[in-house]
């Protein structure tokens, strides 16, 4: 299946992306990059109560191909959005929310690390191992 | 294919190549790509490689058995050596060297060979040097001997002036010649100069030759210690025209020596190189110093190092950030932000090897782990480590994972303390007073919420809720926890450890809070209800119901600042029939509950004593936050404060007895009845919101039915005595009534589980 992680910053830059299989990391770019909107109008609808696990569900947004992208958002505004292939149904919504969370979770360990600056990349291996490995179980 | 004749080390040798390209564990044929990999490693020209394939057989068979993998080996060690690959010359070449290989292996062997791969390089300065994986010549079991160490000690002597330029190249990918042999012995070296990083940076160079010179009498007379994995040769960059030319009379050596020291040797050599199995391990010397230095900037040794000031003292190092970073991550093992003393010294020790030219591991290994002493979840990494709290004796508080409940009960002490950081929700100003009359008050509560728990088939999470129960009753102040906690036990099996965890940093909260903060959406509740209980300061004072708590899941269970007491009493929450009089009452002063002083409520209350078992519910309620408010005083005020509490305690006593006197311990059957009669079936907890609010209302009504309360009366000593035994009556009562309300409680939740089943089978219904 195709799965893709990435982590946006606040003015919406990409952190981190990563993706199963990787050639087609350019359409996701491009897929997480529209999805951005929905997740801006979700927060903003929000309100208070800012961190949240949301779903887009997209459908067929091509009629190639379809796939599902999540969205979750952080206190401090950092978007992660995960894409994963429609034909995954395997893939339930608290499986989904499980990875949200030790994404963020992996995400906060990276940041206690005095030597990442807020906005560099993401370079740390524990972050792309656990990514790794979370790839690795859905597909 | 002919027989093959194989030295002693060279045999040894083929068998660990041969394991190392197993990789399926057949023990009979290695796969190809391994064996491929082994001979681009060797670095022949392809063409070469293709022969000894063709020589030895594999590209007949198609795959490389142990004969033919032999005799492949063979024939790279004559390639290498420059002869013609010739199938004769297996045999005939006598004192062929082991086939050199240069290239990756993995990180693990890299430490192994790094350790062994001193030598000249040894001797030269290990800053950035000795690049990992190309770059190390691995010795094989096999080779050492005593003239070669003899020998190799001057070359490593001659070694230690060549530029040191040389093992700083990185990555060296030219292939040398260096023997292995004579990494071998210098293996042991590697062990020194990390042992001796002295105070400086830099200058290890120093260290070196006279390390080289101290390991290799180790070595000499000892085979090489057993290597721990399978290593490949490697060569390495150092010059070595030097050691080629004793090479040959070094073979010699080998043989012999390898021959006759090898038996005797072993076992003490296996005792030596043990000590080297564990490349990381912190000598004593190194541990004083990474002290020392830690002491330099963070003077308690059980302090904390913020990250910062180690930024900056391991930026000192010259190592570039993405390996510091990463040091980082290895070391700071509670992911706190901050390094403790074990910490420190695993990510110096990181440091030093680093800049010795150690690859730095992918995981903290076992000898650099910070000792976590009373962590639960010490060996947990990553996420479920213990998350200890910035003082270093929280190391007892459980990490913010545990989601045992034991660990609640534990950490409730803790709670206390911490009570003002879990702020998920509010601050609770309360501060937990050691007054005797608060510890009573709340053992009050808790024995009373423990009598209750037991009983009430609490559904959402029972024991979250008893966990709740307790803290809520005994502390007041744990609003906010016991809020946390509601919320958590509605959604989140994560929450109970974030209550846990209140002593802990601020990243077990983000990391549960987004749970916390999006529970799933309670029951349908209708709102005027909810808002009316929550506005009330029942919700304050028996948050320990989950039901009320489910209502009031958004609000915080802050304490309200104190209200002056408003005899007026506000606006109120309907009341139920039973208490007629009194509901009227109640109803006029609901929110008056906070009121302190509105013991004036009270003398009203006394009037309506008569009225029913509501009434003393509500009585206990009153009681139960009267004696909250007394707490609240008492804590945060002193005298004047208790002064009225007294006064209040007073009155209220009054009123308690009567009621005392008229009510069985479990009053459970009438008071729900009532409420029951007004319940509409779809609404199971408004009632008790209801019920609940009415009893504030009464409370806050008796409350502001006492308009002064002698203040100067609390100057008296006998006066002091008595509102401490009203107190304690009142202590008594509330606690009951709690036992009471978790009874009524546990009835409505059972009323809810019923309607819900039944919701749950007319669904199906509803989607034909």
């Amino acid at each position: 299946t195709i799965v893709a992680y990435i982590l946006r910053a606040l003015q919406n830059y990409p952190l981190y992306i990563r993706s199963i299989p990787t050639e087609n990391e350019l359409k996701f770019h491009y897929t997480v990059h529209t999805s951005l909107d929905v997740v801006d109008e979700k927060i903003s609808a929000m309100g208070k109560a800012l961190v949240d696990q949301r779903e887009l569900y997209l459908g067929l947004l091509y009629p190639t191909e379809d796939y599902k992208v999540y969205g979750y958002v952080t206190n401090s505004k950092v978007k992660f959005v995960m894409v994963v292939d429609s034909s995954n149904t395997a893939l339930r919504d608290n499986e989904i929310r499980s990875m949200f969370r030790k994404l963020h979770n992996s995400y906060t360990d990276v940041m206690c690390n005095p030597f990442y600056n807020p906005g560099d990349c993401i370079n740390s291996r524990a972050f792309d191992s656990m990514v790794t490995s979370m790839m690795m179980q859905v597909c | 294919m002919e027989g093959l004749t194989l030295s002693e080390a060279e045999q040894r040798y083929y068998c660990d190549l041969f394991a190392y390209c197993d990789t399926e564990s057949t023990k009979k044929v290695a796969p190809n790509g391994r064996v491929l990999e082994l001979f681009r490693a060797a670095q022949l020209p392809s063409e070469v490689v293709l022969q000894i394939m063709e020589l030895c057989g594999a590209t007949r068979l198609g795959y490389f058995g142990r004969s033919q993998f032999y005799i492949a080996l063979k024939l790279v060690a004559v390639a290498q050596s420059g002869l013609p690959l010739r199938v004769e010359s297996l045999n005939t070449v006598k004192d062929l060297p082991l086939p050199r290989f240069v290239g990756p292996k993995n990180e693990q062997e890299l430490r192994h060979t790094a350790l062994y791969s001193s030598d000249a390089d040894n001797s030269t300065s290990y800053s950035g040097v000795i690049p990992p994986p190309p770059g190390r010549v691995q010795v094989k079991k096999g080779s050492v001997s005593h003239d070669a160490v003899q020998q190799r000690t001057s070359t490593d002597q001659q070694e230690s002036t060549s530029p040191v330029v040389s093992p700083q190249q990185s990555p060296p990918t030219s292939p040398h010649i260096w023997r292995k042999h004579h990494r071998h012995s210098s293996g042991g070296n590697n062990e020194r100069p990390i042992a001796g990083p002295g105070p400086l940076w830099t200058p290890f160079s120093e260290a070196q030759p006279g390390a080289s010179t101290t390991g290799d009498p180790i070595w000499s007379g000892h085979s090489p210690p057993p290597h721990q994995e399978n290593w490949v040769s490697f060569a390495d960059t150092p010059p070595t025209s030097a050691l080629l030319a004793m090479h040959p009379a070094s073979v010699q050596d080998q043989t012999t020596v390898r021959t006759v020291a090898s038996a005797t040797t072993a076992n003490e050599i296996r005792r030596q190189s043990s000590s080297y199995d564990d490349p990381w391990k912190i000598t004593d010397e190194q541990r004083q110093y990474y002290v020392n230095q830690f002491k330099t900037i963070q003077p308690d040794l059980n302090g904390f190092i913020p990250g910062s000031a180690a930024k900056e003292f391991f930026t000192k190092s010259k190592l570039p950030i993405l390996e510091l970073s990463h040091i980082w991550e290895l070391s700071d093992f509670d992911k706190d932000g901050a390094l403790t003393l074990d910490e420190f010294c695993a990510a110096f020790h990181l440091v030093v090897a680093r800049k010795n030219g150690y690859d730095l591991p992918e995981k903290l290994p076992e000898s650099l782990m910070p000792k976590l002493i009373d962590l639960e979840d010490t060996t947990e990494v990553g996420d479920q480590s213990g998350e200890v709290g910035y003082s270093s004796s929280p190391a007892e508080a459980p990490p913010s994972k545990s989601p045992s409940m034991p660990s609640l009960n534990q950490t409730w002490p803790e709670l206390n303390q911490s009570s003002e950081d879990t702020a998920i929700v509010h601050p609770v100003p309360i501060r937990m007073t050691p007054s005797k009359i608060h510890m009573q008050e709340m053992e009050l509560k808790r024995s009373g919420s423990d009598h209750a728990n037991p009983t009430s088939p609490l559904l959402v999470k029972p024991p979250d809720l008893s966990e709740d129960n307790k803290m809520s009753t005994s502390k007041f102040v744990a609003g906010n926890t016991v809020a946390d906690g509601y919320s958590s036990s509605d959604s989140y099996t994560s929450d109970p450890e974030q209550i846990g965890s209140t002593v802990t940093r601020q990243r077990s909260h983000s990391g549960t809070s987004p749970d916390n903060t999006a529970p799933p959406p309670p029951p349908p509740r209708p709102h005027p209800s909810h808002s009316r209980s929550s506005s009330l300061d029942m919700n304050r004072s028996f948050t320990v119901t989950p039901g009320q708590q489910q209502a009031g899941v958004a609000y915080p269970p802050a304490v309200p600042p104190r209200p002056q007491p408003t005899q007026g009493a506000g606006p109120h929450v309907h009341r139920p029939v039973d208490a007629e009089g009194l509901i009227a009452h109640t109803s006029t002063s609901p929110q008056q509950i906070p009121e302190q002083p509105n013991f004036a409520d009270f003398s009203q209350f006394e009037a309506l004593v008569a009225s029913g078992v509501n009434e003393e519910e509500e009585e206990e309620i009153e009681t139960h936050s009267e004696v909250l408010q007394v707490e609240k005083p008492s804590d945060s005020s002193g005298s004047l404060r208790v002064a009225k509490a007294e006064s209040r305690i007073e009155d209220k006593a009054a009123v308690n007895v009567p009621v005392n006197s008229g009510k069985g311990t479990t009053p459970l059957a009438p008071p729900p009845k009532p409420i029951r009669r007004r319940l509409k079936s779809e609404d199971e907890l408004r009632p008790e919101v209801e019920e609940h609010t009415q009893k504030t209302g009464v409370i806050a009504a008796v409350l502001a039915s006492q308009p002064s309360i002698p203040r100067s009366v609390g100057k008296d000593k006998k006066a002091i005595q008595a509102s401490i035994r009203r107190n304690k009556e009142t202590n008594t009562v509330l606690a009951r009534l709690n036992s009471e309300l978790q009874q009524q409680l546990k009835d409505v939740l059972e009323e809810r589980i019923s309607l819900e089943v039944q919701l749950e089978q007319l669904r199906p219904f509803s989607h034909l």
